[in-house]
């Protein structure tokens, strides 16, 4: 077969998807090839044990952009909410649990000091996300060399933040690389409000609430949500697994082909240019345009070769930081869990184990020296309790992100991932006192097992550590922050590029409007 | 109340620490009538050289300058006010092994030396002292001016911003990359990105949290290298030097300057507060209820004792007393200062070796730091703290009497409060014996030879010098404290809330480190206020 296309795109996550859809309905022959049997990488499902089905690593919806699923027309194909706007339950060991909606929080005996600021914190967080939320539609601006879009770009960013008025600028600027344990402390009293909004700042990075620059990891999660109307933090009918079948199908209605179980071995080159794809069965497939959806690490390093790029690239490729400390637990149950003081209708929401702020700081402190955390932070989701298809009836699967387990475990995971799988059980009984008893099966996938199955350098979620240094433009590295690369025809398109991962898909957008300016179709 | 005391003056300054010494010398210099006030029977605020034991000057708060910006040495002809400034090279890191790393003045020998613990990390040397060198370079020319509010649309703050950004946008799209992610990078992932040694890294981190309460691998404190890395003694970028005589001679020479310029200390005379009438700042009332009245007040202290305990809150707006309160302050270090009965031997190196005589450190790695860190957060002192150890008396022996010597300790962990309770006078000796025991691994007969310490925690910082919870830098130097923010957004050009009112601490930009830099800015505002000529530099002189 030597069939010529105009674009192939390397792995079917959320973002290779969204930026073949976009591609197909522009005209481009667009071909994604995927190295598993199934499309939507991190976004997808994996089977627990007979019956069950997990979402292998995302499990809750923040981010999804509603434009791009109004134009790529997802609910026609099949997408559309279980739930939404879902409460988070800060859960306290005694049941005392705290929830925060939407814009107001419930129950906990909160002072009502903080009852008060939480309102006043959230309107104007949710304004600054607002703000961020218009850079991540469009591609970072070059500084300095770039031309007048980059620099119309750049003065639509001052103006925003200008518009904001005086005080609310002056507060951007001081809280925008702070950290969110002092913008907390300053904000609340009560420690369990301080835990679970700190565990929102730190989930999935290397960084503990005390790190600076982690207010802006925590209007990063934000951005989902900054729309009035929104859905919230939801998750969709079917199961997670139903986003990527409806971006599939999306793009497979625009034209575009996929094909599964074909994983890429590198990216053919020919004098400096990239055009096509050698797979790992030696097939190759050529194409002008090259869009790799995998981590930058494993498209520079891996697919490309270090000998085919400039040492001061390479260098900056390397110095990417990127090693997972996220952990997912998946655990099938024979029955409803009991938490202690959660109704059944609560546990379809998201839970999270985070009581204060210092317990958040301190499960970050054993990852900084390759120990995993004998106190972990937990967000746990019940998926069946929303979606009965995802186990056998009248059994259940937990699904818990869990933090903090580093990719490079002092001692290895080989021996480390049983005693932690042991911990992180022992966890939940402190507030499901009967859990145990009703596991049928469990699995624990450690960064470095997420690093195999999806091909992920580190294991890392979001393909690259959220930080002011690897943010916006220095996003994964300059050279490669506005999705081309200095290999021509080369683009990026995953969550390695701005705006970033949390399964939102405008890095896969963005890519594609970059594609479609610089690449003629045939 | 006391009437025959109360006498008028153009300008008081409260507080003779060095920076309030520099805007009153400034001011003064300008011919205005300026009284300095300081609550302490001596002068110099952290900048001080005291005989705690008999024969000993001890430099027992800061100890070594370099930042000290040189046009006000030479604006104020400090030289011929008796400063005088030794300038050392280089550096030393016991190891735990028995090894060391020794961080030679001079090139070649250098790179042998990093080469000895790893060959790869000689080569990537040069590269990471470009790099630094460059940012040094350009964070130097903003020392020396007034912060611009980004919020304003005065012609003033506009104009400004606009010279900072074409400063910035000159230096090419590369350099401008490696700009922002070093300002905001933590040392230890700058650090790893060089360097595969881990005690040529725990070598070079240091300076990267002195002063601060962030760790290694806190964001934020690479920056906090390049605050360390921006001073000159000499013209030679970077390098540090001993005060001859102790830091009390900075202090000391300043006041010589300014009283020659006609200005008035007075000692032993602790402001109460400040009084404010319609809005207008009108003097001072001291402690003992005597007055000093002036139009103009600068206050030298930091924010925290500025706003909310020399003034009223009813004559501030609650946005500062809410910022004021919000500041951060924290304490992360001590000092212990020892009296020396000779020359501690170390196993490590033969006695005489040339590197005793520069600043040594016995963390080798930054895993250690990195956990000196958490056990501050946690609430206690490290266990094995960070020391940055200095025998000033082998460069300049008036320190000492002959043969014997003086040691200043800096030691980084220490909590301003231990496990949230204030410091006891047992918990004050324990960490001195942590610190003295860390050194002791390293010297066979170091604790034979101590005569007297002086062990000072947060606690004695702030009540003896007056830095709110011994916080070196009169807060922290965190991005969201500095340049516009410090130390607060919308008072960062040296102007408090109320008329007349000014700061010239460091807890305003560009902060501590014995720079003179806040002081002099401050002076130059309250000298535009006052429609008078501007006598104080707003660019570097060599620049």
């Amino acid at each position: 077969m030597n069939k010529q296309y105009d674009a192939i795109i390397i792995g079917a996550g959320h973002n290779g998807l969204v930026c073949a859809a976009y591609l197909a309905r522009a005209g481009y022959s667009t071909l994604v090839l995927e190295a598993n049997q199934q499309v939507g990488g991190m976004a997808g499902m994996r089977e627990l044990a007979p019956g069950y089905a997990a979402p292998a690593c995302a499990h809750l919806l923040f981010l999804p952009c509603a434009r791009i699923m109004a134009e790529l027309s997802l609910e026609r194909h099949g997408l559309r909410p279980a739930a939404a706007n879902l409460d988070t339950i800060a859960l306290a060991a005694d049941g005392n649990h705290l929830i925060l909606g939407r814009s107001a929080l419930r129950g906990g005996e909160l002072p009502a000091a903080d009852r008060a600021a939480y309102a006043r914190f959230q309107n104007q967080l949710r304004r600054f996300a607002k703000l961020l939320q218009k850079t991540f539609a469009t591609r970072p601006p070059r500084l300095t060399s770039g031309g007048w879009a980059d620099l119309a770009a750049l003065a639509k960013l001052g103006l925003g933040a200008r518009l904001l008025g005086r005080d609310d600028l002056r507060e951007l600027l001081r809280i925008g690389a702070l950290n969110i344990h002092d913008l907390l402390r300053e904000t609340f009293v009560d420690e369990r409000l301080q835990g679970v909004l700190g565990f929102d700042a730190v989930l999935g990075n290397n960084l503990g609430p005390r790190s600076p620059g982690t207010v802006l990891t925590y209007l990063h999660r934000l951005t989902g949500q900054a729309r009035e109307g929104g859905n919230g933090v939801w998750t969709p009918a079917g199961g997670m697994g139903a986003l990527a079948r409806a971006l599939r199908a999306s793009a497979v209605a625009a034209g575009a082909e996929i094909l599964t179980g074909q994983p890429a071995r590198r990216v053919l080159l020919e004098r400096d240019r990239a055009v096509g794809v050698e797979t790992a069965s030696g097939r190759q497939i050529n194409s002008p345009v090259v869009v790799s959806n995998a981590d930058p690490k494993t498209t520079f390093l891996k697919l490309v070769g270090a000998r085919h790029l400039e040492t001061g690239f390479v260098r900056r490729v390397n110095n990417i930081r990127m090693r997972g400390k996220a952990a997912k637990l998946h655990l099938a149950l024979d029955g409803v869990p009991v938490f202690k003081g959660l109704s059944d209708e609560q546990l379809g929401q998201r839970l999270v184990i985070a009581p204060s702020l210092n317990y958040v700081e301190r499960a970050f402190d054993s990852a900084k020296y390759g120990e995993y955390s004998p106190e972990p932070v937990m967000e746990i989701a019940i998926p069946s309790m929303r979606e009965a298809s995802l186990a056998p009836k009248g059994k259940h699967v937990l699904s818990a992100i869990a933090q903090c387990a580093p990719y490079d475990l002092r001692g290895g995971w080989e021996a480390g991932r049983a005693v932690f799988q042991r911990r992180l059980i022992d966890k939940l009984v402190e507030y499901a006192p009967g859990i145990r008893e009703q596991v049928t099966a469990a699995e624990l996938l450690a960064p470095p097992d997420l690093e195999r199955a999806f091909n992920l350098h580190g294991g890392h979620w979001h393909h690259g550590e959220y930080s002011l240094d690897q943010f916006m433009m220095l996003r994964p590295a300059p050279g490669a922050a506005q999705y081309a690369t200095p290999v021509a025809g080369l683009y990026l398109c995953g969550a390695g590029a701005h705006p970033g991962g949390g399964v939102m898909g405008l890095a896969g957008r963005n890519a594609a409007t970059e594609i479609m300016k610089r690449e003629r179709r045939r | 109340m006391n009437k025959r005391a109360a006498r008028k003056h153009d300008v008081i300054v409260i507080g003779a620490g060095h920076n309030g010494l520099v805007n009153a010398a400034y001011l003064a210099k300008s011919g205005l009538d300026v009284l300095v006030l300081e609550k302490n029977p001596w002068i110099g605020g952290a900048s001080v050289s005291r005989s705690l034991y008999d024969g000993w000057t001890y430099s027992n708060c800061s100890y070594v300058c370099s930042l000290f910006r040189p046009e006000i040495y030479r604006d104020l002809e400090l030289a011929r006010h008796g400063l005088q400034v030794i300038p050392f090279d280089g550096g030393l890191t016991f190891m735990r092994n028995g090894d060391y790393f020794g961080s030679y003045p001079d090139e070649e020998r250098l790179r042998r030396e990093i080469a000895r613990h790893s060959k790869r990390d000689a080569d990537a040397y040069n590269r990471y002292a470009a790099d630094v060198s460059r940012q040094t370079q350009l964070i130097r020319p903003l020392l020396l001016r007034t912060p611009p509010d980004p919020a304003s649309f005065r012609p003033r703050d506009v104009m400004e911003l606009i010279h900072l950004l074409k400063t910035f946008w000159a230096l090419g799209e590369e350099v401008l990359y490696d700009t922002i992610r070093f300002w905001t990078m933590s040392i230890g992932d700058f650090l790893d990105e060089y360097f595969e040694s881990d005690v040529v890294k725990a070598h070079l981190a240091g300076s990267g949290i002195i002063g601060t309460a962030l760790g290694v691998y806190s964001p934020g404190t690479a920056y906090v290298l390049l605050h360390h890395y921006m001073g000159d003694v000499d013209g030679s970028i970077g390098s540090w030097g001993f005060a001859r005589g102790g830091m009390g001679s900075i202090a000391k020479a300043l006041a010589s300057a300014f009283q020659a310029f006609g200005g008035k200390i007075e000692t032993e005379a602790g402001v109460k507060t400040i009084r404010v009438a319609k809005g207008r700042v009108k003097g001072v009332v001291l402690e003992n209820g005597d007055e000093r009245h002036a139009k103009i007040v600068v206050s030298n202290l930091d924010p925290k004792r500025t706003f909310l305990e020399i003034m009223d809150e009813k004559d501030l707006p609650a946005d500062v007393v809410r910022r004021a309160r919000n500041f951060k302050i924290r304490g992360s270090s001590g000092k212990v200062n020892i009296a020396l009965d000779g020359m501690p031997d170390f196993y490590a190196l033969p006695r005489g070796h040339e590197l005793l005589r520069t600043d040594f450190h016995f963390i080798d790695s930054l895993e250690r730091m990195e956990r000196a860190y958490d056990d501050w957060k946690n609430g206690a002192w490290s266990k094995d703290p960070y020391l940055d150890t200095l025998i000033p008396t082998l460069v300049d022996p008036t320190m000492a009497p002959p043969g014997k010597h003086m040691m200043t300790v800096f030691a980084q962990y220490c909590p301003p409060k231990v496990n949230g309770q204030d410091w006891t006078d047992a918990q004050r000796d324990q960490f001195g014996q942590t610190v003295i025991d860390q050194i002791a691994e390293y010297s066979p007969n170091f604790k034979d030879l101590i005569l007297h310490a002086e062990i000072r925690t947060p606690r004695e910082l702030e009540n003896e010098v007056g830095l709110t919870e011994g916080n070196i830098f009169q807060g922290e130097l965190t991005a969201d404290q500095l340049l516009f923010n410090r130390p607060f957004p919308g008072y960062a050009q040296y102007r408090g809330p109320v008329k007349g009112l000014y700061m010239s601490g460091s807890g305003t930009h560009p902060g501590g480190g014995v720079m003179g830099a806040p002081g002099a800015n401050s002076a130059r505002e309250v000298l535009r206020d006052l429609r008078r000529k501007n006598i104080v530099p707003d660019a570097l002189s060599d620049e």
